[in-house]
Formats: structure tokens, sequence, C-alpha cells
């Protein structure tokens, strides 16, 4: 009889294989699906993960593999502290979509002015953004006890609404001909993200991304805000015997992780993206719920797991391309990997026995 | 631009060796919105794919893309199929057009068609139909049939495209019955079909029983079914597994012909950068079959409208027309110009309501 038996302590081992584990899985299992849909499995996965990196074109997918990690790598990373303690952020996609339009708001208020202080200034209006919009799921846990996950994925829908309003209202190009959607910051000097090294997709995001990384590892095993971070997550009631208040500690997880998605969403609008738009948010803040996870909540872990994302993206699309896999098969591919880390994660704190129960 | 550069070197580079490899292949790509199955425009686009791979056989090779957000994704999918050796590569959404002008720079030599927009360049063209011609038909069947005078629409987005097919449709419905009156809701969103049925549900307990729509899915038709005694119209796509009632006609789009003739003009090597906007006359607009639910003189005012359309000899907005807010617009017999009605952000005379803003 096969059964699983828990382990006396979590194992460490596993906790760090089953990442790879998982990617492994995925490749077998999503390799099976290619195959039923009778496209050639070996090509496709390569395609996947080989294309993008060492392929024909790798000297133009590298680069794109930033622009499409460092959103990630940033979001998550700020909600990695709250899940380590507890404090579930599902609201990134919104306090993106705020940063992207208070920073783009601040820049566009002095537009066409040429001044060194704007893009700056949109960083800072950004960050506040998505700190502000993170702060409402937090002061309303704080006061009323109310369910922060519940109150920060629904401002994700309240936030898509003040989208479409101000790309067809406040913010929408006076030259666009009607048509919804800002200016394009990336013709504006001043306000663009432009790549720091032309053809190397280094972006002012993916040097705040890994910033944000250090800062974060810091953090948590240097500071004493991290250790009441991982205190809390680990062992509530020792928390509060070693005096950590609940209501600093929420303010600050959710607060942090609001500003760095108000962060993300600047740097992709005055950059890669250019435009507030009805359709500008593309999933990042609920993708890299995913990449927190998939890093195991770790900083370092995040940095790779947000490569590993980007990639399964930018190869999925050559694939695509190539290959004519429909789009769905893709997603069905990314799925799996969270599923496979997940059940692979039972092995972490379980093991397969074989044989009968020993009696305790 | 250093990249640039590289860019446009592999691409002469991969040119000149698919060249010697396949000479008579033409690659033509398509990136898409939504998924190839959303019964709607995405659908369509694929339609008319197949079709230039019906056309020119083995002459032709076709990749696509489906599902590809606007923006930054929408660039790196364009850069990807260039890279790879398409020729010509139509961009079938309105979200597509920064990006598209941005990847026809760096790919001078790659030939692009950009759906709905309004920027060009040498290597750029853009194409559109004229949908709101379509309305004009369905106005006409709407302001016969109903019966409540409440017609209910479902819009999409407020922007140009969408407020020009509710004034041609309202023109139209009170043209044939003058006391006929919309109500609008605004679903801001292309495809969902949860909103949809939504939003078609309301417009019918405010007591529409037509119901037109600008969204994409057939949700609002499923929704007309369930509640019975309305009549609803394809939208993008025949929608015909609901005829003949609720949906009593369509508007189709139909943009296999021109693709066809775009793709031959690369294969010809007369293709120029151009901005086309055809209509029912050029068959880019195709009205879906009138059915029986329809009665037989109210089916043959709607084809006579859609055949002077076709011909030329009928405008669908001809004055006189004045604005929502009283004002001139059109004179007597005068027509609109191409110009105002692309950015059109008024409603005319007769509908309540103002556009989001």
């Amino acid at each position: 009889m096969i059964r699983l038996e828990k382990r006396p302590q979590p194992s460490r081992a596993w906790s760090m294989a089953t990442p790879l584990v998982a990617v492994l899985a995925t490749m077998l299992f999503g390799g099976l699906l290619f195959a039923a849909l009778g496209k050639p499995p070996v090509e496709a996965i390569r395609t996947i993960f080989w294309e993008p990196l060492f392929g024909e074109f790798s000297f133009y997918y590298r680069p794109q593999l930033l622009v499409k990690g460092a959103p990630l790598v940033l979001i998550a990373i700020g909600l990695s502290l709250g899940f380590r303690a507890g404090i579930w952020n599902i609201g990134a996609e919104g306090q993106y979509i705020m940063g992207a339009i208070c920073g783009a708001g601040a820049g566009l208020a002095f537009y066409p002015a040429e001044s060194f202080f704007i893009f700056p200034l949109m960083v800072v209006a950004g960050a506040l953004g998505g700190w502000a919009w993170a702060m409402i799921p937090a002061v309303l846990k704080t006061r009323f006890g109310t369910n922060e996950i519940l109150v920060s994925l629904m401002l994700v829908y309240v936030a898509e609404q003040f989208l479409a309003s101000v790309s067809l209202g406040l913010l929408k190009n006076p030259e666009g001909f009607g048509f919804p959607g800002s200016r394009n910051l990336q013709s504006w000097d001043s306000a663009h993200n432009a790549e720091l090294i032309t053809g190397s997709g280094m972006h002012w995001g993916v040097v705040a991304a890994l910033i944000a990384v250090i800062f974060a590892y810091v953090l948590l095993n240097r500071h004493m805000t991290g250790y009441h971070i991982r205190l809390t997550g680990e062992a509530p009631r020792a928390a509060k015997f070693a005096g950590v208040n609940p209501t600093r500690l929420v303010l600050f997880c959710l607060g942090t992780s609001g500003a760095l998605a108000g962060l993300a969403g600047l740097f992709e609008v005055s950059g890669p993206s250019g435009q507030i738009t009805i359709d500008f948010n593309v999933g990042y803040g609920f993708t890299a719920i995913i990449v927190a996870f998939l890093g195991r909540l770790h900083p370092v872990g995040i940095l790779l797991a947000g490569g590993l994302m980007a990639l399964t993206y930018i190869g999925g699309d050559i694939a695509q391309s190539n290959l004519q896999l429909p789009a769905a098969a893709i997603q069905v591919f990314q799925g799996m990997l969270l599923f496979f880390l997940l059940a692979f994660d039972l092995l972490t704190n379980f093991r397969i026995a074989v044989g009968k129960p020993v009696q305790a | 631009m250093k990249l640039t550069n590289l860019l446009t070197s592999a691409a002469v580079a991969l040119g000149l060796a698919a060249g010697a490899a396949m000479a008579d292949t033409t690659k033509v790509g398509f990136v898409y919105v939504g998924p190839v199955g959303d019964g709607g425009w995405t659908y369509e686009h694929d339609q008319g794919r197949k079709a230039v791979e019906a056309e020119f056989g083995d002459k032709v090779e076709t990749v696509y893309v489906e599902n590809v957000a606007e923006g930054p994704d929408a660039e790196r999918v364009m850069t990807q199929m260039a890279l790879e050796g398409a020729d010509l590569i139509f961009t079938t959404s309105f979200g597509y057009m920064d990006p598209t002008i941005n990847v026809a720079k760096k790919f001078p030599n790659v030939k692009f068609e950009h759906a709905t927009g309004y920027k060009r360049s040498d290597n750029v063209s853009t194409y559109s139909a004229r949908f709101y011609e379509g309305r004009a038909v369905q106005g006409t069947i709407a302001g016969h049939m109903t019966e409540s005078n409440i017609i209910g629409y479902i819009g999409s987005y407020p922007i140009p495209e969408v407020i020009r097919g509710i004034n041609s449709a309202y023109i139209h419905a009170k043209k044939v019955n003058p006391n006929v009156e919309f109500k609008i809701v605004w679903a801001f969103t292309w495809f969902d079909p949860a909103k949809e049925a939504d939003a078609a549900k309301v417009l019918i307990e405010q007591g529409a029983d037509v119901i037109l729509q600008h969204t994409d899915s057939t949700a609002p038709q499923a929704a007309a079914q369930a509640a019975g005694n309305v009549i609803t119209f394809g939208q993008a796509s025949d929608m015909s597994e609901y005829a003949p009632k609720p949906r009593v006609s369509s508007i189709i789009d139909d943009w296999a012909p021109y693709y066809i003739a775009r793709t031959k003009a690369v294969i010809d090597g007369t293709w120029e950068s151009k901005d086309t906007w055809d209509g029912i006359g050029a068959g880019m607009v195709g009205i879906g079959e009138i059915s029986d639910a329809v009665p037989a003189d109210v089916k043959a005012a709607a084809l006579a409208i859609k055949d002077s359309l076709a011909d030329g000899s009928y405008h669908a907005f001809t004055g006189p027309i004045k604005k929502q807010d009283g004002s001139d617009w059109l004179a007597e017999g005068e027509t609109a110009d191409d110009g105002t009605l692309a950015g059109m952000n008024f409603y005319v005379e007769g509908l309540e309501g103002d556009i989001p803003q």
C-alpha cells in the first residue's frame, strides 16, 4: 500500500528541488499534450525553452526576456513580503494600473515641456498611485477587519474602469482623432523610459526590479521588519508575544507591494508600452502571484521564476507562430507549471511510504 | 540605431537565404487580438487567412499568432514574424497601431497592413470596412420590426467606429419609424459573453424588443432567445446558429477579397502603401441572409437600401442631419465626408444620453 506520511520536518532538499522537478514534469506532460495535438513535441519544447535563449534570433529575444520579466519580478517581490506574513494582496493588477495612470498623468500634465524633472516625478507619482490603491484594502483590514483578498481583488475591476475612463477622457490624446488612448510617451524624450543601452532591453524598470530583489533579500535576512514578517508567517502566536504590531505589518506589506506594482506600471507605460490605453494591463499583476510562489517567496527564486515565466511567454508566442500551436495549448502548458509545483510541494512536508503504517 | 541595423541586416540576410531556398513562397503573417474561435472579429480575419491559402496554394505560407495583447507583446510578435521571414503582416486590431509603426520602421522591406488605424508609412497600409453601411440596413429592419419602439444597443467602446454605427442605425430606424427610441448600454469590452449577456438582459427588461450589438459574442443572441419575442443581428460573423430568430440578419466582415488582393500585390511586386475603406459595394461588408422572421415588404426595403449603398447611389449619412445638440451638421442632400466620419465623436439629433468621456 502506498500512502503519504508526514515528515517530522519539512525536507530542505525537496523544497529546493520542487521547482526543478515541476519544470521537468511540465516539459514531459506538455510534450504529451503537444503530441496529442499532432505537433512535434520535442521541437515544441525546444522552441519554447531554447529558441529565445540560444536560437537564431536570440539577439532580439534575450533583451525581450528582460522587458517581459522585469514587471513580473518587481511585482512578485512586493507580493512575496506580504505572502510570507500571511497578508494576501491579490490585487496587484489594479495597483499596477493605478501606478501607470498616476505616473503618466503626472508627466502628461507638463506636456510638452522638456525637463529632467519630469521622469523622476512620474516615478514618484507611479509608486504613490500604486501605494494609495493598496492602502484601501490595508486600511479597511486594519480598521474594520475586512478580508484583504476580496477587497484588493475587486479593486482590480474598479481600476480597470478607471483605466477605460481616463483613456477615453482625461488622458485622451487630443491629436488622436477621437480614438481612445493617451499620447505616446515614447515620442516625448522627457517622459520616455528608454533603453539605457540601445538593444539591451535594459530600461529603468529592469534596474528597479534588480534593486528590489537586493533590498528584499537584505530586508528579510538582516532587518527587524523582515524578521517580523517571517515570524508572523511562520509562528503567528510567537510574533504576538514578540511584540509584532500587526497593523503596522499589514500597512507595510500592502503598501510596499502596492508601490512596487505601481512602479512596474509606470515603467511599462513610459517604456515598452508607451501609452495609456483601455487594454493597457495584460495580467502582470496576476501572473506575478504565480512567479512569487514559483520562486518560493525567496527574492533570488523570484528572479529566476520571473525569467522562466518570461521565457514561456516569449517561447510560447514563437511556438504559436512557427508550429501553429494554439494559444490555449500554451496557456495549459503554463498552467501545468503551477499545478505541478503545488503538487510536488506536497513532497516537502510528506513522504511517500510503502507498506503498513507504523503504529505510534 | 544599432538594433535597427542589426535587425535590418538580419532580415536582409534571411530574405536572401529564404529567397535562395524557396524562391517563390510568399510568407504572410497575421496577428490576432482574440482566439480564432471567438466566432466574431478574429474568426473572420482567420477566414480571410484561409482564403489566402486556398487562393494561392503552395505559393504562400501563412502563419498566425492569436490572443496577442496590444502593446509590447504585439510588437514582439510582429518583430518575430518579420525576423522569421514574413513578407506581409496583417495586424488586426486598432491597438496594434503604434507597435505596427515601430516594427515597420525596423523592417523597411516587409509590408504591413494595419486594420482600423490611421497611421501609415511607406511600408504600412491601413484598411477598414464601412460597417456603418451595414448598420443602415440593420436600422431599417429594426425600425420596421420593433413593436415597443425601443431598440437596445450594446456598445463596446465609445470610439468613432462604434458611434458611427449607432448614428447610422438610429437615422435609418427613425426614417421608417418616427417613434423609435434607442437605449444604449456601454459594455466596455469587445468580447465578454458574461457582460454582453447582462447588457442584453438589462435592455430587454427596459422594454427593448430589438437588440443591436457592437460586441463579438453570441451571448446577446442567447439572451434574446431566452426572453422570447426579441430580435437580434449577428455581429462581425453571421451567427446563423441563432437564425431564423432571434437573429434575423447580420453584418459580416469579409476580409478575404482584400487579403487576397494585397497578397497578390506583394507577389507581383506592385504593393504600395494606401488607405482602404471599403463597404458593401466592394464586398468587405456583407449582409447576412435576412431570415423569414422578417415580413417580405420589410426585407424588400432593407435590400433596396443595401443595393443603393452598394452601387453608390445613396450614402448612409445624407442630410438633412443635425447633431444631438441641435446644431446643423449636414444640409439637405449633403453627404458626410470621410474625415468627419473617421473621427465621429457626436450623436445625431434624437439620440438620448451622453457619449461616455
